[in-house]
């Protein structure tokens, strides 16, 4: 295609002499651009658990339909789809801390001094899985925390944040604190990412989604939004029936 | 084994607002300029275009724009009886990276400090007396008027389009615009931006109570533009992605709307991106810069010599950069000595959630620097007498966007999940509405930056060291103004409001604002201040450092504006000054 | 020296000489001169000559190539050829060509050996300068650095390559005759005229081609699709053509890049940041001029997709989803930056490969001195499905008054094909 970047005759000389360092990207002459450019997220595709195994699955789910219950206007965490989104996440570069400081020595310090531990968070699932599966077959004669009540369930979500439940090897504070937030971000986060299925969690609030041009409502005050959300991937009304 | 390149006229450690400025300013000037900068090249077609860009997860949550603390952080005490630890994920504050810096995601609140401001010890001591402030506060004044930095003001309003209402041109007082600001020589480039439902209420309540409310001056612009250098700039669209995301379709001031696709190309300008300088080079004296050493992405590392250093990095980097090279003297909070690392300071802010309801906010219809504003609790705009604090701050109707995952707030008092969260979520979203303090946070002798003894970095440098917390005068402040805002929120009929004046310690842990100040202060005298009142380095005349490093301490305005007037100042000294004849401009 | 060399370096001594002899010769001296390399006045004029002919459009590689070192792959209806490199170098450039042989090649398609060219060179316009101006081009080609770069040129596939069928084709096509104007119009106008038949040669491109490549007989200016971009009508139509741009309108898009209805990107890019946006001003107002005053044969209006269409319904719940942040919910666009689709004649344009690519593959507004802003249009090709796009396509082609031909989805499958990689 003709593309053509303005070189003038010096500066390609003066670069040719010294090639630019290997490692570094120079930009002179005029404003990179390609076409295709761009790093669009990837769609998440339902499918098997690409972290979770099928008893952390089981787990998560029960747990996330908890935090975000169902009612007859809106699903709950489950059924939209905050455990998938979480088993994607941790499977990613988030689960691993991928960019986080992750160097010794690590010391606990002050509740200002913010999160010291060297635990991932696909680690800090893991282990606090593990810890609850045991917590609660310990504690109800084999169970699961699946296979519990809602209120059992309830209970121990509840004495995990607060007090007084412990966990083997991890805060059960922490892990709770770890879980709501990505439960929640599962709710609310573009459903590209697997959770907030058919934009459930954006109808409930009235978010109308990944929307760029709010010109023609700056000024209409106190007046319901009327269009349906949209996500990053479109929305059904782009489909025709 | 670093291999040593040609020599430039001028490098630039950081290619942000300053960066550009300068880069913009030497080139003009036919300087042969290379600017040298960690992160990747970034533009809106390539790096976040409107089809992707609004994605609260990615770049909201998951900070997929900022410096990554593996590539660089620092660590954190609140005093010296703690040990400092690494900040491993951010928290208080965003550290930008790549071409653009911070100038890419802020808000794009663009104000001017007071008059007031700039002369701050001398001002507060002549109307309160010198026992008024507290003993260990060390502000000072910045060797720079307000009158002095005006025209440069203009030319960044000017470069930006800046939206806005002037409250003072030449002393004539302005209906509808801030009466307290300096007096300016001309109104905002454009209308101010037009406002949502929230701020309106805000403004009628605010009216009524004799306060003087004012649109906030907005970089994301009202209405097309093009600035004197012929860039052009789009329209917003109030579309609530704004801080923490690149702008899709060019509304938002940042280098790359306003000034990059000018400065690529002229011939005589280079951008040199994934390459992170590792230190400044100064001769045997210890008086003279010789350049940068640099290591590029794939570890490589190469001495760049220039006969100009302009350090302008973000204000952390800026003063690890000086440490880690040895300028100057580090400051030592036991003896006073030293001046780099000395009067830190940050932004002590806080907010009232209001519930209505019988109102939909719609809040999701926003931009990064909507809002009405009052600014009569400001600096000294009003008598703090008996109040037991000095300083103060903006505040108003400034809610920036109704992302769901971290943009929403619910009730005081309510669970944290299950049914009845869910249940209040539902029920707030539309009728919430968040009002803001933007306090200033003045120096203490306490408060600095210095190089940790422990943690080091990817190229094995120690890390910086903050050593901060609040202190009862910011706290006083905070609660005050956060009171005083509360009757105007009142005066709204919410059906609840929610008081959150600013609690110390200061935690690293939740976002307050990345208005990270001082370390490496202008001022009159060498003895108490790091670069002269033209940012240029006391102790190594060819080496010039801008940025909020400047600041001796915050004032209760958002940081931007100030920094590049500053910047604006600066390359004029080094134009029409320091080129003409090299060497000192202010004798030490 | 071998055998070749010998024989080169006595035509270029002869040529040589040739040329100090002529030089001369007073009687000869205005005409010979052109060629004369220390004559400043006529290696400038050159110089600008050589940008009205955009020269370097096609003889320099984007992307790193050495100035009018050739080189540049062209992508021809009938296959590829690679330009030729008409920097001053001996044995790879055209630094022994003599003045004839350099006149014979840019004005009536014949190479130094006699060969044929084909008409991606532009001879058939260039035919239309004075002798004069291409010797000046010459002069300023001969200040160039020489650059050694040997070019085969000729890549098309059999039958093409056999440049003998050039001779029907020339037969056919090529009225090697002077420009002449029309003397009932002004001197301006006249100027226009000449520059866009010759040295512009925006026939090349704008004038609608048969299946052979050369000219249709009623095409002039009437655009079509070259190299998978719509060439735009120039002429006065009111949907597809210039009838809404006034003549400063057409001034600042070849000046800048843009005017207030169209923002350039694709080909003419390249022609208005090489050529036209280093043209003299009274230049681009004369060929404005001209263009203006293009009449278009009476055609009738499609009729615009109903409202009701349910690609109308789709296209528009996603054009006010992903398009009006820039382009707005009206289709006005924003000023200096966005372009407006209503009334927009590409937007109308019968064929729809440019909005095709656009949309898929995103755009950048041509950068120049005067709008370095280089506004661009993200690629939508990754989230929008062949359907939704010949839906929001439809949809931009019939809303606001605009009336054009649907989309379907099978048009946008097979561009997206043909488009990839591209």
């Amino acid at each position: 295609m003709m593309r053509r970047r303005e070189l003038l005759a010096g500066t390609a000389l003066g670069l040719a002499l010294f090639a630019a360092p290997a490692g570094a990207r120079t930009i002179a002459g005029a404003l990179p651009w390609q076409p295709d450019a761009g790093t669009p997220p990837n769609q998440v595709m339902p499918g098997p658990w690409k972290f979770f195994t099928a008893d952390e699955g089981a787990a998560i789910e029960a747990l996330v339909d908890r935090l975000i219950p169902p009612d007859p206007k809106t699903p709950g965490g489950k059924d939209a789809g905050c455990a998938l989104f979480i088993d994607r996440q941790l499977a990613g570069p988030y689960g691993s801390a991928r960019g986080l400081y992750m160097r010794p020595p690590f010391q606990e310090g002050t509740k200002q001094q913010g999160d010291q531990s060297p635990l991932t968070p696909a680690q800090r699932y893991r282990k606090g899985l593990t810890a609850l599966d045991k917590h609660c077959r310990d504690a109800f004669a084999g169970k699961s925390f699946a296979q519990l009540t809602d209120a059992q369930k309830d209970d121990i979500i509840g004495q995990m944040e607060k007090g007084p439940l412990t966990l083997e090897g991890i805060s059960a504070a922490g892990f709770f604190e770890q879980l709501l937030k990505n439960t929640q971000e599962g709710f609310l986060a573009d459903p590209i990412y697997g959770g907030n299925r058919d934009m459930v969690g954006w109808k409930m609030i009235g978010f109308p989604g990944a929307r760029y041009d709010y010109r023609d409502w700056i000024d209409r005050h106190n007046e319901r939004y009327p269009l349906p959300p949209v996500g990053i991937g479109g929305r059904p009304e782009w489909n025709p029936t | 084994m670093t291999r040593k390149l040609p020599a430039k006229d001028a490098v630039i450690i950081g290619l942000g607002w300053t960066g550009s400025i300068l880069a913009e300013a030497l080139t003009r000037a036919g300087l042969d300029v290379v600017a040298i900068e960690r992160g990747p090249w970034r533009d809106t077609a390539t790096d976040f275009p409107t089809t992707y860009a609004p994605d609260e997860l990615r770049y909201r949550v998951r900070h997929d724009l900022f410096l990554r603390p593996a590539q660089e952080t620092m660590t954190f005490r609140n005093n010296s009886s703690q040990t400092a630890l690494p900040i491993r994920s951010w928290g208080s504050f965003m550290p930008p990276n790549g071409v653009g810096g911070g100038g890419l995601h802020w808000n794009a609140e663009t104000w001017r400090f007071l008059p007031s401001d700039f002369e701050l010890k001398t001002h507060l001591t002549q109307r309160y007396g010198a026992k008024a402030l507290p003993e260990d506060m060390t502000i000072q004044d910045w060797g720079v008027s307000f009158d002095d930095l005006e025209p440069h003001y203009d030319k960044f309003e000017y470069l930006c389009g800046t939206s806005g209402k002037a409250g003072n041109i030449k002393g004539a007082k302005q209906e509808g615009g801030n009466p307290f600001e300096g007096a300016r020589a001309r109104d905002y480039p454009t209308p101010p931006q037009k406002q949502p439902y929230g701020p309106t209420l805000f403004a009628a309540a605010a009216r009524e109570m004799g306060y003087h409310p004012f649109p906030q001056p907005s970089g994301n612009l009202s209405q097309a533009y093009t600035n004197p250098l012929g860039v052009a700039l789009g329209p917003c669209t109030y579309c609530g992605f704004c801080e923490w995301f690149g702008c899709g379709n060019y509304s938002k001031a940042s280098p790359q709307t306003t000034l990059l696709p000018v400065l690529v190309r002229r011939p005589n300008f280079e951008a040199r991106t994934l390459c992170e300088v590792s230190r400044i080079n100064l001769d045997g004296s210890g008086k003279r810069a010789t350049g940068v050493t640099y290591v590029d992405s794939s570890g490589e590392e190469w001495e760049q010599p220039a006969d100009l250093v302009l350090l302008c990095a973000f204000q952390l980097f800026n003063v690890h950069l000086l440490l880690i090279s040895g300028v100057g003297t580090p400051y030592d909070p036991n003896t006073g000595q030293g001046t780099i690392g000395r009067n830190y300071s940050y932004q002590v802010t806080s907010s009232i959630n209001g519930f209505w309801s019988d109102k939909n906010f719609n809040p999701f219809v926003a931009s990064g620097a909507i809002g009405y504003c009052i600014d009569e609790f400001n600096g000294d705009n009003f008598d703090h007498g008996a109040l037991g604090f000095v300083g103060g701050g903006y505040m108003g109707a400034v809610m920036t966007n109704g992302r769901p995952i971290l943009g929403t707030f619910l009730p005081k008092d309510t669970p944290n999940w299950g049914a009845a969260w869910k249940k209040s979520l539902a029920e707030n979203y539309l009728g919430a509405y968040q009002f803001a303090t933007h306090g200033s946070c003045y120096s203490y002798r306490d408060a600095y930056l210095d190089l940790d003894p422990t943690y080091t970095d990817r190229l094995g440098r120690k890390l910086l060291r903050i050593n901060f917390d609040f202190h009862p005068n910011e706290l006083k402040m905070s609660q005050y103004l956060t009171d005083r805002l509360g009757e105007i929120v009142q005066k709204m009929g919410p059906r609840q409001f929610d008081k959150k004046p600013r609690k110390g310690p200061y935690t690293i842990t939740d976002y307050q604002t990345t208005h990270t100040c001082g370390g490496a202060v202008m001022g009159a005298d060498p003895k108490a201040s790091v670069v002269n009142r033209y940012l240029q380095s006391w102790d190594v005349p060819n080496l010039f450092v801008t940025g909020a490093t400047s600041f001796p301490q915050n004032a209760g305005y958002n940081p931007t504006g100030t920094v590049c007037a500053l910047a604006f100042w600066a390359a004029d000294a080094l134009v029409n000054q320091y080129l003409k004849h090299p060497g000192p401009l202010v004798p030490a | 020296m071998s055998g070749t060399g010998r024989v080169l370096s006595a035509l270029l001594a002869l040529a040589l000489l040739g040329g100090i002899a002529l030089a001369a010769d007073s009687d000869r001296l205005h005409d010979e001169t052109a060629h004369n390399r220390q004559n400043f006045d006529e290696t400038e004029r050159g110089r600008y000559l050589a940008t009205l002919a955009d020269c370097t459009g096609c003889h320099t590689k984007p992307q790193g190539g050495a100035f009018m070192a050739g080189g540049y792959p062209i992508q021809t209806p009938f296959g590829t050829l690679i330009s030729p490199n008409i920097t001053p170098d001996i044995d790879t450039g055209i630094g022994a060509w003599s003045d004839d042989d350099f006149v014979n090649a840019v004005q009536r398609g014949r190479a130094r050996d006699g060969a044929h060219l084909y008409p991606a060179m532009p001879y058939t316009a260039y035919s239309k300068m004075p002798r004069a101006d291409v010797l000046a081009i010459r002069a300023y080609l001969a200040t160039l650095p020489p650059v050694h770069n040997a070019v085969v040129s000729n890549q098309l596939p059999f039958p093409f390559r056999i440049r003998a069928s050039m001779i029907a084709w020339n037969a056919l096509f090529f009225h090697d005759e002077p420009f002449r104007g029309d003397p009932k119009k002004s001197g301006e106008w006249n100027r226009g005229a000449y520059l866009v038949a010759g040295p512009a040669h925006c026939g090349a491109c704008h004038n609608s081609k048969n299946f052979l490549g050369g000219d249709t007989s009623n095409g002039m200016l009437r655009g079509g699709v070259l190299q998978g971009w719509n060439v735009p009508d120039l002429t006065e139509d009111q949907r597809t053509g210039l009838a809404g741009w006034s003549v400063d309108d057409i001034v600042a898009y070849l000046k800048t890049g843009h005017n207030r209805i169209s923002f350039a990107s694709g080909p003419m890019a390249e022609v208005i940041r090489a050529s036209t946006s280093h043209w003299h001003d009274d230049d681009l107002h004369a060929v404005a001029v001209f263009l203006a005053d293009q009449p278009a044969p009476e055609q009738p209006s499609p009729p615009a997709v109903a409202k009701t269409d349910p690609a109308m319904t789709v296209g528009q719940a996603i054009y006010v989803d992903e398009c009006s942040a820039c382009h707005a919910r009206n289709g006005a666009g924003a000023p200096n930056m966005f372009p407006a689709l209503k009334a927009s004649p590409i937007v109308q344009s019968s064929d729809p490969t440019t909005l095709t690519r656009v949309v898929l593959h995103g755009t950048q507004n041509v950068v120049t001195a005067a709008a370095p802003t280089g506004p661009s249009m993200p690629a939508f090709g990754w989230k929008l499905t062949d359907r939704q796009t010949a839906a929001v396509l439809t949809y931009i082609r019939n809303a606001w008054g605009n009336a054009a031909p649907a989309v379907d989805a099978g048009q946008v499958s097979k561009l997206r094909e043909a488009q990839a990689g591209n």
